[in-house]
Protein backbone atom coordinates (compact mmCIF):
# COMPACT_ATOMS: atom_id res chain seq x y z
CA UNK A 1 0.00 0.00 0.00
CA UNK A 2 1.19 3.73 -0.82
CA UNK A 3 0.07 7.07 0.04
CA UNK A 4 -0.10 8.37 -3.17
CA UNK A 5 -1.95 11.63 -2.32
CA UNK A 6 -0.87 15.37 -2.83
CA UNK A 7 -2.26 16.18 0.44
CA UNK A 8 -3.69 15.44 3.95
CA UNK A 9 -5.97 17.11 4.75
CA UNK A 10 -8.16 14.63 7.34
CA UNK A 11 -8.38 11.43 8.80
CA UNK A 12 -12.06 10.72 7.27
CA UNK A 13 -12.50 8.40 4.63
CA UNK A 14 -8.96 7.00 5.82
CA UNK A 15 -8.87 2.75 5.55
CA UNK A 16 -7.25 1.14 8.22
CA UNK A 17 -4.00 0.27 6.02
CA UNK A 18 -3.49 3.66 5.31
CA UNK A 19 -3.27 4.48 8.41
CA UNK A 20 -1.15 1.80 9.97
CA UNK A 21 1.15 2.97 6.75
CA UNK A 22 1.91 5.86 8.17
CA UNK A 23 2.08 4.73 11.59
CA UNK A 24 4.40 1.83 10.60
CA UNK A 25 6.62 4.79 8.71
CA UNK A 26 6.82 6.57 12.33
CA UNK A 27 8.07 3.76 13.69
CA UNK A 28 11.54 4.33 11.81
CA UNK A 29 11.00 8.28 12.39
CA UNK A 30 11.22 7.78 15.91
CA UNK A 31 14.44 6.38 16.03
CA UNK A 32 15.73 9.08 13.85
CA UNK A 33 15.04 11.85 17.22
CA UNK A 34 16.70 9.44 19.38
CA UNK A 35 20.05 9.56 17.56
CA UNK A 36 23.21 11.72 18.36
CA UNK A 37 22.72 13.12 14.74
CA UNK A 38 18.74 13.64 14.86
CA UNK A 39 19.12 14.38 11.07
CA UNK A 40 18.18 12.40 7.83
CA UNK A 41 18.43 13.70 3.64
CA UNK A 42 14.96 12.55 2.71
CA UNK A 43 13.26 15.47 2.07
CA UNK A 44 16.75 17.65 1.07
CA UNK A 45 16.43 20.84 -0.96
CA UNK A 46 12.50 21.08 -0.41
CA UNK A 47 11.00 23.87 0.99
CA UNK A 48 8.30 23.55 3.80
CA UNK A 49 5.99 26.73 4.87
CA UNK A 50 4.17 26.72 8.25
CA UNK A 51 1.24 29.01 7.77
CA UNK A 52 -0.73 28.80 11.25
CA UNK A 53 -3.19 31.44 11.20
CA UNK A 54 -3.91 30.34 14.96
CA UNK A 55 -2.03 30.63 17.78
CA UNK A 56 0.12 27.02 18.13
CA UNK A 57 3.35 26.39 20.08
CA UNK A 58 3.17 22.68 20.15
CA UNK A 59 1.98 21.91 16.58
CA UNK A 60 4.27 24.50 14.70
CA UNK A 61 7.30 23.51 16.77
CA UNK A 62 6.42 19.84 16.15
CA UNK A 63 6.34 19.94 12.56
CA UNK A 64 8.98 22.58 12.35
CA UNK A 65 11.37 20.39 14.15
CA UNK A 66 9.71 16.96 11.27
CA UNK A 67 10.92 19.16 8.73
CA UNK A 68 14.35 20.17 9.73
CA UNK A 69 14.85 16.62 10.92
CA UNK A 70 14.25 15.40 7.49
CA UNK A 71 16.39 17.78 6.20
CA UNK A 72 14.17 20.15 4.32
CA UNK A 73 14.18 23.96 4.52
CA UNK A 74 11.60 25.02 7.08
CA UNK A 75 10.14 28.97 7.32
CA UNK A 76 7.59 29.74 9.79
CA UNK A 77 4.86 32.86 8.94
CA UNK A 78 2.65 33.78 11.95
CA UNK A 79 -0.16 35.72 11.01
CA UNK A 80 0.23 38.43 13.43
CA UNK A 81 3.22 39.83 11.59
CA UNK A 82 2.34 39.12 7.93
CA UNK A 83 0.59 40.77 4.85
CA UNK A 84 -3.00 38.95 6.15
CA UNK A 85 -3.15 42.31 8.43
CA UNK A 86 -3.26 44.30 5.29
CA UNK A 87 -6.24 42.36 4.01
CA UNK A 88 -4.80 39.79 1.44
CA UNK A 89 -7.21 36.55 1.11
CA UNK A 90 -6.34 33.43 2.33
CA UNK A 91 -5.36 32.07 -1.39
CA UNK A 92 -3.59 34.79 -2.25
CA UNK A 93 -1.52 34.20 0.64
CA UNK A 94 -0.97 30.89 -0.18
CA UNK A 95 -0.37 31.80 -4.00
CA UNK A 96 2.63 34.02 -3.21
CA UNK A 97 4.20 31.65 -1.02
CA UNK A 98 4.12 29.11 -3.58
CA UNK A 99 5.25 31.43 -6.18
CA UNK A 100 8.71 31.35 -4.03
CA UNK A 101 8.45 27.62 -4.46
CA UNK A 102 7.37 26.02 -2.14
CA UNK A 103 6.66 22.17 -1.94
CA UNK A 104 4.51 21.96 0.96
CA UNK A 105 2.38 23.99 2.92
CA UNK A 106 1.28 23.16 6.85
CA UNK A 107 -1.99 25.50 7.27
CA UNK A 108 -4.06 26.11 10.54
CA UNK A 109 -6.79 28.35 10.16
CA UNK A 110 -10.15 28.91 12.05
CA UNK A 111 -12.10 28.62 9.38
CA UNK A 112 -13.05 24.60 8.45
CA UNK A 113 -12.53 23.35 4.78
CA UNK A 114 -9.45 26.01 4.18
CA UNK A 115 -6.60 23.39 3.82
CA UNK A 116 -9.01 21.58 0.99
CA UNK A 117 -9.39 24.93 -0.19
CA UNK A 118 -5.55 25.57 -0.97
CA UNK A 119 -4.90 21.56 -1.75
CA UNK A 120 -7.73 22.38 -4.78
CA UNK A 121 -5.58 25.50 -5.92
CA UNK A 122 -2.13 24.55 -5.53
CA UNK A 123 0.74 22.60 -6.64
CA UNK A 124 2.51 21.87 -2.80
CA UNK A 125 1.43 19.42 -1.02
CA UNK A 126 -1.24 20.90 1.88
CA UNK A 127 -0.95 19.59 5.29
CA UNK A 128 -4.00 19.94 7.45
CA UNK A 129 -3.13 21.49 11.21
CA UNK A 130 -6.31 21.74 12.59
CA UNK A 131 -8.94 23.93 11.03
CA UNK A 132 -11.77 25.33 12.88
CA UNK A 133 -14.14 22.54 14.07
CA UNK A 134 -13.33 20.14 11.38
CA UNK A 135 -9.97 17.60 11.55
CA UNK A 136 -7.06 17.84 12.95
CA UNK A 137 -5.59 14.99 11.12
CA UNK A 138 -2.01 14.32 12.41
CA UNK A 139 -3.02 14.91 16.22
CA UNK A 140 -5.16 11.93 15.61
CA UNK A 141 -2.37 10.03 14.42
CA UNK A 142 -0.17 11.04 17.42
CA UNK A 143 -2.51 9.71 19.44
CA UNK A 144 -3.03 6.23 17.42
CA UNK A 145 0.50 5.71 17.98
CA UNK A 146 0.98 6.81 21.59
CA UNK A 147 -2.08 3.87 22.08
CA UNK A 148 0.01 1.11 19.50
CA UNK A 149 2.99 2.23 21.62
CA UNK A 150 1.92 1.83 25.01
CA UNK A 151 -0.65 -0.66 25.13
CA UNK A 152 0.55 -2.55 21.10
CA UNK A 153 -2.63 -2.26 19.74
CA UNK A 154 -6.08 -0.23 19.11
CA UNK A 155 -8.38 -2.68 17.67
CA UNK A 156 -11.01 -3.67 20.65
CA UNK A 157 -9.88 -1.54 23.11
CA UNK A 158 -12.16 0.95 24.66
CA UNK A 159 -11.58 4.79 24.29
CA UNK A 160 -13.04 7.69 26.26
CA UNK A 161 -13.24 11.04 24.58
CA UNK A 162 -14.30 13.52 27.35
CA UNK A 163 -14.66 17.62 26.82
CA UNK A 164 -16.49 19.78 24.45
CA UNK A 165 -17.09 17.52 21.80
CA UNK A 166 -18.94 19.73 19.41
CA UNK A 167 -15.99 21.85 19.15
CA UNK A 168 -12.84 19.92 18.99
CA UNK A 169 -11.52 18.66 15.68
CA UNK A 170 -9.18 16.31 17.79
CA UNK A 171 -11.94 14.48 19.11
CA UNK A 172 -13.81 14.25 15.61
CA UNK A 173 -10.24 13.16 13.50
CA UNK A 174 -9.95 10.56 16.28
CA UNK A 175 -13.12 9.22 16.28
CA UNK A 176 -12.61 8.72 12.60
CA UNK A 177 -9.31 7.02 13.08
CA UNK A 178 -10.01 5.12 16.48
CA UNK A 179 -13.21 3.56 14.96
CA UNK A 180 -11.09 2.64 11.17
CA UNK A 181 -9.07 0.84 13.07
CA UNK A 182 -11.70 -0.91 14.95
CA UNK A 183 -11.70 0.62 18.70
CA UNK A 184 -14.72 1.22 20.72
CA UNK A 185 -15.15 5.29 20.95
CA UNK A 186 -17.26 6.75 23.62
CA UNK A 187 -17.58 10.30 24.19
CA UNK A 188 -18.87 12.62 26.68
CA UNK A 189 -19.63 15.54 27.61
CA UNK A 190 -22.07 18.33 28.83
CA UNK A 191 -24.99 18.03 26.30
CA UNK A 192 -24.73 21.60 25.13
CA UNK A 193 -20.83 20.44 24.01
CA UNK A 194 -22.49 17.08 22.19
CA UNK A 195 -23.11 17.41 18.52
CA UNK A 196 -26.62 16.05 17.48
CA UNK A 197 -26.70 13.15 15.59
CA UNK A 198 -22.90 11.89 17.08
CA UNK A 199 -23.85 8.39 17.23
CA UNK A 200 -23.83 7.94 13.20
CA UNK A 201 -20.15 7.95 13.92
CA UNK A 202 -20.04 4.50 15.39
CA UNK A 203 -20.00 6.09 18.74
CA UNK A 204 -21.90 5.76 22.06
CA UNK A 205 -22.18 8.75 23.91
CA UNK A 206 -22.39 9.57 27.75
CA UNK A 207 -23.52 12.31 30.00
CA UNK A 208 -22.16 10.55 33.50
CA UNK A 209 -18.22 10.66 33.36
CA UNK A 210 -18.18 8.18 35.57
CA UNK A 211 -19.93 5.80 33.22
CA UNK A 212 -17.74 6.89 30.35
CA UNK A 213 -14.46 6.11 31.83
CA UNK A 214 -15.63 2.76 33.37
CA UNK A 215 -13.54 -0.25 32.24
CA UNK A 216 -11.95 1.89 29.64
CA UNK A 217 -8.37 1.55 28.37
CA UNK A 218 -7.84 4.90 27.01
CA UNK A 219 -9.03 8.30 28.34
CA UNK A 220 -8.47 11.28 25.83
CA UNK A 221 -9.17 14.67 27.75
CA UNK A 222 -10.29 17.61 25.62
CA UNK A 223 -9.11 21.02 26.22
CA UNK A 224 -11.98 23.40 27.72
CA UNK A 225 -11.74 26.70 25.81
CA UNK A 226 -12.74 28.76 28.36
CA UNK A 227 -14.13 31.15 26.30
CA UNK A 228 -17.11 28.94 25.32
CA UNK A 229 -18.01 29.99 29.12
CA UNK A 230 -19.23 33.56 27.46
CA UNK A 231 -21.62 31.28 25.01
CA UNK A 232 -23.74 30.34 27.66
CA UNK A 233 -22.11 26.56 26.95
CA UNK A 234 -21.31 25.99 30.58
CA UNK A 235 -22.09 27.62 33.85
CA UNK A 236 -18.54 27.77 35.46
CA UNK A 237 -15.51 26.15 35.87
CA UNK A 238 -15.38 24.68 38.82
CA UNK A 239 -19.11 22.86 38.06
CA UNK A 240 -17.21 21.35 34.81
CA UNK A 241 -14.57 20.42 36.56
CA UNK A 242 -16.40 18.75 39.03
CA UNK A 243 -18.52 17.24 36.78
CA UNK A 244 -15.99 16.58 33.94
CA UNK A 245 -12.72 16.86 35.21
CA UNK A 246 -10.52 13.59 35.85
CA UNK A 247 -9.14 12.99 39.20
CA UNK A 248 -7.30 10.25 40.95
CA UNK A 249 -11.31 8.60 41.89
CA UNK A 250 -12.45 8.31 38.37
CA UNK A 251 -9.08 6.74 37.05
CA UNK A 252 -9.59 4.12 38.98
CA UNK A 253 -12.90 3.34 37.58
CA UNK A 254 -10.93 2.85 34.52
CA UNK A 255 -9.25 -0.57 33.55
CA UNK A 256 -6.02 -1.12 35.36
CA UNK A 257 -3.12 0.15 33.15
CA UNK A 258 -5.51 2.55 31.38
CA UNK A 259 -3.40 5.37 30.08
CA UNK A 260 -4.56 9.34 30.58
CA UNK A 261 -4.49 11.77 27.15
CA UNK A 262 -4.29 15.24 26.20
CA UNK A 263 -3.45 17.00 23.49
CA UNK A 264 -2.49 20.28 25.59
CA UNK A 265 -2.41 22.64 26.12
CA UNK A 266 -3.89 21.62 29.89
CA UNK A 267 -6.19 23.61 32.00
CA UNK A 268 -4.66 22.26 35.67
CA UNK A 269 -7.42 21.54 37.77
CA UNK A 270 -10.70 21.86 34.69
CA UNK A 271 -10.43 18.92 32.77
CA UNK A 272 -7.73 17.62 34.17
CA UNK A 273 -6.14 17.45 37.91
CA UNK A 274 -2.56 17.87 38.21
CA UNK A 275 -1.69 14.56 40.06
CA UNK A 276 -3.67 12.67 37.34
CA UNK A 277 -1.33 14.80 34.69
CA UNK A 278 1.99 14.36 36.20
CA UNK A 279 1.81 10.99 37.05
CA UNK A 280 0.95 7.95 35.03
CA UNK A 281 -0.02 10.11 31.64
CA UNK A 282 1.17 9.90 28.45
CA UNK A 283 0.87 13.41 27.78
CA UNK A 284 4.17 14.02 27.14
CA UNK A 285 5.20 10.60 25.21
CA UNK A 286 2.13 12.25 22.71
CA UNK A 287 4.61 15.32 22.54
CA UNK A 288 7.76 13.26 21.23
CA UNK A 289 5.57 10.84 18.81
CA UNK A 290 4.46 13.82 17.53
CA UNK A 291 7.84 14.75 15.87
CA UNK A 292 7.96 11.07 14.34
CA UNK A 293 4.49 11.03 13.27
CA UNK A 294 4.73 14.36 11.19
CA UNK A 295 8.14 13.64 9.95
CA UNK A 296 6.51 10.08 8.68
CA UNK A 297 3.53 11.91 6.96
CA UNK A 298 5.80 14.47 5.21
CA UNK A 299 7.69 11.92 3.84
CA UNK A 300 5.00 9.78 2.78
CA UNK A 301 3.64 12.69 0.75
CA UNK A 302 6.79 13.94 -0.32
CA UNK A 303 7.53 11.29 -3.19
CA UNK A 304 7.45 12.17 -6.49
CA UNK A 305 6.38 10.95 -9.55
CA UNK A 306 2.75 10.93 -8.32
CA UNK A 307 0.52 8.74 -10.75
CA UNK A 308 -2.60 11.47 -9.80
CA UNK A 309 -2.33 14.25 -7.84
CA UNK A 310 -5.38 13.08 -5.44
CA UNK A 311 -6.11 14.45 -2.14
CA UNK A 312 -6.49 11.81 0.77
CA UNK A 313 -9.67 12.24 2.07
CA UNK B 1 10.42 -13.49 -15.14
CA UNK B 2 11.32 -16.77 -15.47
CA UNK B 3 14.92 -18.55 -14.19
CA UNK B 4 17.67 -18.38 -16.96
CA UNK B 5 19.98 -19.86 -14.58
CA UNK B 6 21.16 -21.03 -11.06
CA UNK B 7 24.21 -19.22 -9.76
CA UNK B 8 24.29 -21.01 -6.09
CA UNK B 9 22.74 -23.34 -4.57
CA UNK B 10 22.55 -23.63 -0.73
CA UNK B 11 26.01 -25.32 -0.15
CA UNK B 12 27.10 -22.89 -2.45
CA UNK B 13 25.78 -19.43 -0.96
CA UNK B 14 27.25 -21.42 2.66
CA UNK B 15 30.71 -22.06 0.98
CA UNK B 16 30.72 -18.62 0.15
CA UNK B 17 30.09 -17.19 3.31
CA UNK B 18 33.02 -19.17 5.00
CA UNK B 19 35.31 -18.28 2.78
CA UNK B 20 34.21 -14.66 3.33
CA UNK B 21 34.26 -14.68 7.09
CA UNK B 22 37.65 -15.78 6.75
CA UNK B 23 39.01 -13.11 4.54
CA UNK B 24 37.33 -10.54 6.56
CA UNK B 25 39.19 -11.97 9.55
CA UNK B 26 42.21 -12.19 7.42
CA UNK B 27 41.75 -8.89 6.09
CA UNK B 28 41.11 -6.94 9.38
CA UNK B 29 43.46 -9.51 11.66
CA UNK B 30 41.16 -11.09 13.88
CA UNK B 31 37.87 -9.83 14.98
CA UNK B 32 38.91 -7.21 17.17
CA UNK B 33 36.81 -3.76 16.94
CA UNK B 34 34.90 -5.76 14.08
CA UNK B 35 31.22 -4.92 13.83
CA UNK B 36 28.78 -6.34 10.98
CA UNK B 37 25.87 -4.26 9.84
CA UNK B 38 23.68 -5.98 7.01
CA UNK B 39 21.70 -3.92 4.62
CA UNK B 40 17.65 -4.28 5.22
CA UNK B 41 16.40 -6.97 3.67
CA UNK B 42 18.91 -9.45 2.88
CA UNK B 43 21.99 -7.99 3.96
CA UNK B 44 20.69 -8.36 7.81
CA UNK B 45 20.21 -12.37 7.36
CA UNK B 46 24.00 -12.59 5.81
CA UNK B 47 25.45 -10.54 8.52
CA UNK B 48 24.04 -12.86 11.25
CA UNK B 49 25.34 -15.51 9.38
CA UNK B 50 28.60 -14.59 9.02
CA UNK B 51 28.90 -13.34 12.88
CA UNK B 52 28.00 -16.88 13.63
CA UNK B 53 30.60 -18.42 11.23
CA UNK B 54 32.85 -15.91 13.01
CA UNK B 55 32.08 -17.25 16.30
CA UNK B 56 32.86 -20.96 15.14
CA UNK B 57 36.22 -19.96 13.89
CA UNK B 58 37.55 -17.14 16.58
CA UNK B 59 35.01 -18.11 19.49
CA UNK B 60 34.13 -14.51 19.56
CA UNK B 61 30.76 -12.59 19.68
CA UNK B 62 31.32 -9.50 16.97
CA UNK B 63 28.14 -7.47 17.41
CA UNK B 64 25.19 -7.12 14.53
CA UNK B 65 23.30 -4.24 13.57
CA UNK B 66 20.70 -3.79 10.61
CA UNK B 67 21.05 -0.67 8.61
CA UNK B 68 17.57 0.55 6.57
CA UNK B 69 18.94 3.25 3.99
CA UNK B 70 15.15 4.55 3.23
CA UNK B 71 15.69 7.37 4.01
CA UNK B 72 18.85 8.39 2.54
CA UNK B 73 18.27 7.24 -0.77
CA UNK B 74 18.71 9.67 -3.76
CA UNK B 75 15.28 8.63 -5.55
CA UNK B 76 12.54 9.76 -3.55
CA UNK B 77 11.93 12.40 -6.09
CA UNK B 78 11.11 9.78 -8.75
CA UNK B 79 9.54 6.87 -6.92
CA UNK B 80 5.65 6.18 -7.37
CA UNK B 81 5.36 6.08 -3.59
CA UNK B 82 7.77 5.83 -0.56
CA UNK B 83 8.86 2.51 0.57
CA UNK B 84 8.38 1.60 3.65
CA UNK B 85 11.35 2.04 6.19
CA UNK B 86 12.13 -1.46 7.71
CA UNK B 87 13.98 -0.47 10.53
CA UNK B 88 17.48 0.27 12.27
CA UNK B 89 19.24 -1.21 14.68
CA UNK B 90 22.49 0.17 15.81
CA UNK B 91 23.03 -1.03 19.19
CA UNK B 92 26.53 -0.96 19.41
CA UNK B 93 28.62 2.35 19.66
CA UNK B 94 30.49 2.51 15.65
CA UNK B 95 32.96 4.98 17.12
CA UNK B 96 36.13 3.68 16.07
CA UNK B 97 34.81 0.08 14.63
CA UNK B 98 35.98 -1.64 11.95
CA UNK B 99 32.51 -1.88 10.15
CA UNK B 100 31.77 -4.60 7.38
CA UNK B 101 28.77 -3.65 5.41
CA UNK B 102 26.93 -6.34 4.40
CA UNK B 103 24.69 -6.89 1.24
CA UNK B 104 23.22 -9.31 -0.98
CA UNK B 105 23.84 -8.12 -4.23
CA UNK B 106 26.05 -4.53 -5.21
CA UNK B 107 24.70 -3.47 -8.36
CA UNK B 108 25.24 0.17 -8.99
CA UNK B 109 26.45 0.89 -5.93
CA UNK B 110 23.97 3.20 -5.08
CA UNK B 111 22.46 1.55 -2.09
CA UNK B 112 25.98 1.93 -0.39
CA UNK B 113 26.83 5.48 -1.00
CA UNK B 114 23.42 5.72 0.99
CA UNK B 115 24.53 3.02 3.47
CA UNK B 116 28.09 5.12 3.86
CA UNK B 117 25.87 8.31 4.71
CA UNK B 118 23.94 6.89 7.10
CA UNK B 119 26.41 4.70 9.06
CA UNK B 120 28.27 8.19 9.31
CA UNK B 121 25.49 10.17 10.93
CA UNK B 122 25.88 7.22 14.18
CA UNK B 123 29.82 7.91 14.25
CA UNK B 124 32.43 7.97 12.89
CA UNK B 125 34.12 4.47 12.22
CA UNK B 126 37.88 3.53 11.99
CA UNK B 127 37.01 2.38 8.53
CA UNK B 128 34.28 0.58 6.94
CA UNK B 129 34.31 -2.03 4.51
CA UNK B 130 31.77 -3.72 2.18
CA UNK B 131 30.93 -7.47 1.81
CA UNK B 132 28.37 -8.78 -0.86
CA UNK B 133 27.22 -12.03 -1.90
CA UNK B 134 26.82 -10.73 -5.46
CA UNK B 135 28.60 -8.69 -7.62
CA UNK B 136 26.52 -8.27 -10.64
CA UNK B 137 28.36 -4.91 -11.99
CA UNK B 138 27.22 -1.85 -13.62
CA UNK B 139 28.10 0.54 -11.04
CA UNK B 140 27.05 4.16 -11.18
CA UNK B 141 29.29 4.91 -9.07
CA UNK B 142 32.89 4.75 -7.96
CA UNK B 143 32.29 1.85 -5.39
CA UNK B 144 33.75 -1.71 -5.39
CA UNK B 145 33.40 -4.35 -2.74
CA UNK B 146 36.00 -5.93 -0.53
CA UNK B 147 34.80 -9.35 -0.23
CA UNK B 148 32.69 -10.48 -2.97
CA UNK B 149 30.86 -14.31 -2.97
CA UNK B 150 30.42 -14.29 -6.55
CA UNK B 151 31.44 -12.10 -9.59
CA UNK B 152 28.49 -12.38 -12.25
CA UNK B 153 28.39 -10.10 -15.46
CA UNK B 154 24.61 -10.09 -16.29
CA UNK B 155 23.20 -7.84 -18.58
CA UNK B 156 20.87 -4.60 -17.12
CA UNK B 157 17.25 -6.28 -18.44
CA UNK B 158 18.03 -9.58 -16.30
CA UNK B 159 17.23 -9.74 -12.82
CA UNK B 160 19.47 -11.44 -9.94
CA UNK B 161 17.25 -12.80 -7.37
CA UNK B 162 19.01 -14.19 -3.57
CA UNK B 163 16.50 -16.23 -2.04
CA UNK B 164 17.42 -17.28 1.82
CA UNK B 165 16.07 -20.02 4.21
CA UNK B 166 14.74 -17.00 6.60
CA UNK B 167 12.59 -15.46 4.24
CA UNK B 168 11.85 -17.88 1.68
CA UNK B 169 11.03 -21.59 1.19
CA UNK B 170 13.98 -22.00 -1.15
CA UNK B 171 17.91 -20.94 -0.75
CA UNK B 172 19.51 -20.03 -4.06
CA UNK B 173 20.79 -17.40 -5.93
CA UNK B 174 19.51 -17.51 -9.62
CA UNK B 175 19.17 -15.06 -12.30
CA UNK B 176 15.84 -14.46 -13.82
CA UNK B 177 15.08 -12.70 -17.74
CA UNK B 178 11.76 -11.75 -19.10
Amino acid sequence: MALGSKDLLGIRGMSADEINLILDTAMSFKDVSEREIKKVPALRGKTVINLFYEASTRTRTSFELAGKRLSADVINISVSTSSVVKGETLLDTAKNIEAMKSDMIIVRHPCSGAPELLAKRLKSSVINAGDGFHEHPTQALLDMFTIRERLGRIEGLDVAIVGDIAHSRVARSNIYGLTALGARVRVCGPPTMMPRDIERLNVSVYYDMDKAVDGADVIMMLRLQLERQAAGLFPGVREYARLYGLNKRRLSLAKDGAIVMHPGPMNRGVEIMSDVADEGSVILDQVTYGVAVRMAVMFLLSGGGRAETQSLS
Amino acid sequence: MKEKALILDKAGIDRALTRIAHEILEKNKGPADLALVGIQRGGVHLARRLAVKIRDIEGVDVPVGSLDITMYRDDLDIRASQPVPKGTDISFDVHDKAIVLVDDVLYTGRTIRAALNSIMDYGRPRRIQLAVLVDRGHRELPIRADFVGKNLPTSTKEKVEVMLSEESAEEKVVILEE
